[in-house]
């Protein structure tokens, strides 16, 4: 999956002779918490949500005489210029990466400099959300198996040979050195004899079993 | 004080049958039937043949497309090819003989009990052979072909402009109704199920809400593998009564699913015959308090046909009937002999299950928090009373 798959294309900008009370009411507006500064389409800076709280005069206190001017202020002066950005063909993981490494929330799209669209945390966990979800109606059959060549193809056969559709696949790093567990969603309601086929085989059912305190 | 209720039933509700191998298996109607007509809790005068469903009122939930291709596959002896992507000719949904006629004749069961409950004719009516809510608009799915909750409520909409309250007890989520009826705020879904993160079919989350117009007239109240009979009838008890009182509605339709019972072979609940008990009893008392006395009661999924189906829906049958059963009653000795030589496993001797017949879930205390957690945000945005 690609940056481009998943990235917004219709991004929210400013302009960086664009004031401060400018990207204020874009910020609350729009709900968003990034603005990229783009000059004739290209990136130039971006600010965030808390640059422009910082910038901005205190809801505590008496208002002061040069207020007006702070929000005057064009975004320019406060926006950062070094900007870590992506680019579409990116793989998502990558973007994931660059923002929990650099511990940021979003990246700008850019090809050349030129804005494309941008990419934030959310749009990850929406991409989390989907790839973990449930859009056929379907049951979750949990298998452990040695970390050695060819055995999701294994027990993917088996399914094959039951003629039984699968929805998804992860495979995830087991509980046990050594091991992984491959969590399958199938489309049946009844997936005991694929478990007994499973068994048969010789892999370890995590899921379904019968009672609590087997496993 | 016997009430006047309908059992809807006809012998032709057995052609609903997919083949010996197949968990899903009506031979349980007939075993309730004798076990209720054993106990002297069935008169023939309470019971009405259904009639078939035309395929008008099949079309208010399905696809004209998808009702042809049914009738099709159970007419011919060839393989037809597109029937697999309606979900026909699967492991859980294989084709069989006259199926159309088959299963048309359930969904008739319901919109007959619902015609005999709406003219004021029966104060409720039992259909057992319907509650197949996994059927889509234009898919068979978890063993159903047409979805006989979903027309009946339809049909309830369009014939009587009845506002509908659906209560959905089987252990899968009710998930072809939920959706049918998403975006409707005249019909509220409400499904008591085992947490789709294991079990088929996956949906039934707390955050499935409703959509457009419809939000918040779709309540889950997904429970934890393991979760046994108190702190099932803890969701159930606090659930059930703050919704149906904030939706006040014109008729209840139920279905009375009856595989959440630890002898059940597809799922994880852990329940015992008492929530079986409970649950018509609530379910009426509501119906009476909020409109008088309209309940629609089907039945559903149950695949331990021996120690359980027969049992659940006879407390059903006895509640909805005025009926009510407190005691411990035992199994009359001829219905054990009757079906025991046929069962692989030893027929229950009693109504209900006795005190720690299972043994005690080791988590206990934790799934409870958890599970009280869900009541908590299921109640979130739904109406309440």
């Amino acid at each position: 999956m690609l940056v481009e798959d998943i990235m917004k294309r219709d991004v929210v900008t400013v302009e960086p002779t664009e004031s401060i009370r400018l990207a204020l009411l874009k910020v609350h507006q729009y709900r968003i918490r990034h603005l990229p500064v783009v000059l004739q389409g290209k990136l130039v800076g971006i600010i965030s949500d808390r640059d422009v709280r910082d910038a901005c005069p205190s809801i505590i206190g008496m208002p002061r005489e040069d207020d007006e001017h702070v929000l005057n202020t064009p975004v320019s002066s406060i926006m950062r210029k070094d900007v870590i950005c992506a680019h579409p063909l990116d793989f998502v993981e990558e973007a994931a990466r660059a923002l929990y490494d650099n511990r940021i929330g979003c990246l700008p799209v850019v090809v050349d400099d030129e804005l494309k669209g941008i990419i934030t945390e959310t749009d990850i966990l929406h991409t989390l959300v989907e790839l973990m979800g449930v859009h056929y109606p379907s049951s979750h059959i949990e298998v452990e198996v040695d970390d050695r060549t060819g055995l999701l193809a294994d027990v993917a056969e088996i399914f094959k040979e039951a003629k039984c559709n699968v929805t998804s696949v992860l495979v995830m790093p087991g509980k046990h050195l050594g091991k992984k567990n491959l969590v399958f969603r199938v489309q049946t309601i009844d997936p005991r004899h694929l478990v007994s086929k499973i068994e048969e085989a010789g892999y370890r059912i995590v899921w379904p079993r019968e009672s609590e305190g087997l496993v | 004080m016997k009430i006047k209720t309908a059992f809807m039933y006809s012998d032709e509700y057995l052609t609903y049958f997919f083949n010996d191998d197949h968990p899903f298996n009506q031979k349980r109607l007939r075993m309730t039937m004798d076990l209720l007509r054993m106990m002297n809790l069935l008169d023939d005068s309470d019971i009405v043949p259904p009639r078939t469903a035309t395929d008008d009122e099949l079309a208010l939930i399905h696809d004209r497309q998808y009702i042809d291709i049914v009738k099709e596959c159970g007419h011919t002896q060839q393989e037809i090819a597109i029937a697999a992507s309606f979900g026909l000719g699967t492991e859980d949904c294989p084709i069989f003989t006259n199926m159309h006629e088959a299963t048309a004749l359930a969904v008739g069961g319901t919109l007959l009990a619902a015609e005999l409950v709406m003219s004021g004719e029966y104060r409720h009516a039992v259909n057992l052979a319907g509650g197949l809510h996994h059927g889509f608009r234009g898919r068979a799915s978890g063993f159903c072909i047409y979805n006989d909750c979903s027309v009946a409520i339809a049909y309830l909409r369009q014939k009587y402009d009845a506002r509908v309250l659906y209560i959905d007890t089987d252990a899968h989520h009710g998930d072809g109704v939920q959706w049918a009826f998403y975006d409707d705020p005249n019909v509220l879904t409400l499904s008591f199920h085992e947490t789709g993160k294991y079990l088929f079919p996956g949906t039934g989350n707390i955050t499935e809400r409703g959509d457009g117009q419809g939000y918040g007239f779709s309540v889950n109240v997904p429970l934890d593998a393991f979760t046994e009979d108190e702190s099932w009838l803890e969701a159930y008890q606090n659930v059930l009564p703050t919704v149906a009182r904030g939706f006040k509605p014109d008729v209840i339709l139920t279905q009375n699913g009856c595989d959440s019972h630890t002898f059940d072979p597809l799922t994880h609940l852990s329940a015992s015959m008492r929530i079986y008990q409970e649950i018509p009893k609530l379910a009426r008392e509501l119906a009476e308090e909020l409109c008088e006395g309209r309940l629609i009661a089907t039945g559903g999924g149950g695949y331990d046909i021996w120690r359980v189906v027969p049992r659940a829906w006879s407390l059903l049958w006895a509640e909805l009937s005025g009926q009510r059963i407190t005691d411990n009653l035992s199994i009359p000795k001829a219905w054990i002999d009757k079906y025991q030589s046929e069962s692989p496993v030893q027929l229950a001797p009693t109504l209900l299950d006795p005190e720690g017949l299972f043994p005690p879930i080791p988590r206990r205390a934790e799934i409870m928090t958890k599970n009280k957690n869900t009541i908590e945000k299921a109640l979130l945005y739904c109406p309440r009373g």
